[in-house]
C-alpha cells in the first residue's frame, strides 16, 4: 500500500475528537471497579461487625484516608502514563506522599505500642485474610483499568501496569477497610503496605502483556 | 527549518485535526510521514536492520497517531508526543523481531528532518487484503466512509445502521486494522 493512499484514507471524513476521553474512561473504570469490589466484599467476607460504632468508624476512616492517598496519587500518575509522553515522567513525586504516609504510620504505630505488645500489634487477627483479600478485591478494578488503558496510548507498559496495579490495590484496600477488624497502625502499615506492593508487582508483570497496541 | 516553527505548524494542524478538519489532518499526516520515514530509516540503520521495513513502520505509526490522537493534549508540545509513539512502535517492532530496547535511547528532542523519497513510499502489505479480514460491518463502514468518502449519514442509510453505529464501526475497524498491520509487519 502507498503511504499517500493510507493518508488519504485516514483523512477522509475525520471525526472531531472529544476532549478528556482518557481521563473520563479511567475515572469510569475506577468507579465501576470500586462498586464491583465492594459488592464482592459484601457477598464474601462481609463488613466488620458494629461498623457504625464510633471506634469502628474512626478506624475505617483512617484506613480509608491512607488508601485514598494511594488512589489519588497513583490515579493522577496513571492519567499521565496513559499518554505517550508518560515514558518521560518521573514517578517519585507521585509515590512520595504514600511512602511518607507509610513511614509516618510505622513511626506513630511504634510510638503508640509498648515494645512488649508490638509483635501482637503487627500480627493482628486476620493477617492472612488481609493480604489475600486486598489483591483479590483489586482484581476487578485492575481489569477495568486495563480495559480503559487499552483505549489509551501508554508507551512505558511496565510502569503503566505497575501503577494500574497499585491503583487497583488502593481500591482493594479501601474496600477491605470496611471488613478489617485489625485496627493497629502497625498492622495497617505492614500488611496493607505488603498487599499494595504485591499488587504493584503483579501489575508490572502483566502490563507489558496486556497493554500492547 | 527551526524546531519551534515546525512545532508551531504541526501544532496548528493537530488543532484542526482534533476539531474534525480533514484538510488539516491530511496535511499533518503528510508532514509527519516524512519525519517518521527519516526517523525509522536512521534507527533501523543504527540497529543493523534493513531499511526496507521503514515504510511499514511509517504506516503503522500513522495509523497509531490517527487512532490515538485522543491521547494528545493540546496544551503540550506535539513533537515529543509523536517521537514517543514512533519510539514505542520501533521498540515493539524490534522486540517482535528480536532485538533489545536498550539499543534505542530515549531521544533528546532534536530538530526534525524529513525524508520524502517518492519511489520508496510503499509498504509490504495491501489495504484491500487486510480489509477482507475484518468483520463485515467494520469493513463496509470503512469502505463507505473512509475509502468512497460517503458521509456518515449516507453510509448509515446504505448499511441500515445508525450513524453512531457507523462511527463506532469505523473506529473499531481502524483499531483492528492496526493490529493486522502489526501482525503483517512482525511476520
Amino acid at each position: 500500500m502507498k503511504t499517500d493512499s493510507l493518508i488519504e484514507m485516514l483523512s477522509t471524513n475525520v471525526e472531531p475528537v472529544r476532549r478528556g476521553e482518557i481521563w473520563r474512561s479511567l475515572a469510569l473504570a475506577l468507579v465501576l471497579g470500586l462498586v464491583a469490589a465492594f459488592g464482592v466484599m459484601l457477598v464474601t467476607i462481609g463488613g466488620r461487625p458494629k461498623l457504625i460504632a464510633p471506634q469502628s468508624l474512626f478506624s475505617v476512616a483512617l484506613k480509608t484516608v491512607f488508601a485514598l492517598t494511594v488512589i489519588v496519587s497513583s490515579g493522577v500518575a496513571l492519567i499521565r502514563l496513559a499518554k505517550p509522553e508518560g515514558e518521560r515522567m518521573r514517578l517519585a513525586p507521585y509515590l512520595l506522599p504514600m511512602l511518607l504516609a507509610l513511614l509516618l504510620g510505622g513511626l506513630i504505630g511504634l510510638g503508640l505500642v509498648v515494645s512488649s505488645s508490638r509483635a501482637a500489634a503487627v500480627i493482628g487477627t486476620q493477617t492472612w485474610t488481609c493480604i489475600t483479600c486486598i489483591p483479590l478485591f483489586a482484581l476487578l478494578p485492575f481489569l477495568a483499568l486495563i480495559f480503559a488503558l487499552r483505549r489509551a496510548a501508554p508507551t512505558d507498559l511496565r510502569r503503566t501496569g505497575a501503577i494500574a496495579g497499585l491503583l487497583a490495590g488502593g481500591v482493594g484496600a479501601v474496600v477491605y477497610a470496611f471488613h478489617c477488624p485489625d485496627d493497629s497502625v502497625l498492622f495497617v502499615t505492614v500488611w496493607y503496605g505488603s498487599a499494595l506492593a504485591f499488587c504493584t508487582l503483579i501489575g508490572a508483570l502483566l502490563g507489558p502483556r496486556f497493554l500492547r497496541w | 527549518m527551526g524546531t519551534s516553527s515546525q512545532e508551531a505548524d504541526l501544532h496548528r494542524l493537530m488543532r484542526g485535526s482534533l476539531s474534525g478538519d480533514s484538510g488539516s489532518h491530511r496535511e499533518l499526516l503528510k508532514l509527519l510521514s516524512g519525519y517518521l520515514r527519516a526517523y525509522f530509516r536512521r534507527k533501523l540503520t543504527h540497529t543493523g536492520r534493513s531499511v526496507a521495513d521503514a515504510e511499514d513502520l511509517v504506516q503503522e505509526t500513522l495509523i497509531a497517531i490517527h487512532i490515538h490522537r485522543n491521547a494528545y493534549d493540546l496544551s503540550r508540545p506535539l513533537v515529543p508526543w509523536v517521537y514517543s509513539i514512533a519510539r514505542y512502535k520501533l521498540i515493539d517492532f524490534l522486540r517482535r523481531t528480536k532485538a533489545l530496547a536498550k539499543d534505542i535511547p530515549i531521544d533528546e528532542v532534536e530538530g526534525l528532518t524529513a525524508h520524502d523519497d517518492r519511489a520508496e513510499v510503499e509498504s509490504a502489505f495491501e489495504l484491500d487484503t487486510l480489509l477482507e479480514r475484518l468483520p463485515t460491518k467494520m469493513r463496509r463502514a470503512i469502505q463507505f466512509v473512509k475509502l468512497k468518502g460517503l458521509s456518515v449519514r449516507e453510509a448509515a442509510e446504505r448499511c441500515g445502521m445508525s450513524e453512531s453505529a457507523i462511527k463506532v464501526s469505523v473506529h473499531r475497524g481502524l483499531r483492528q486494522l492496526s493490529l493486522l498491520v502489526k501482525q503483517e509487519i512482525g511476520s
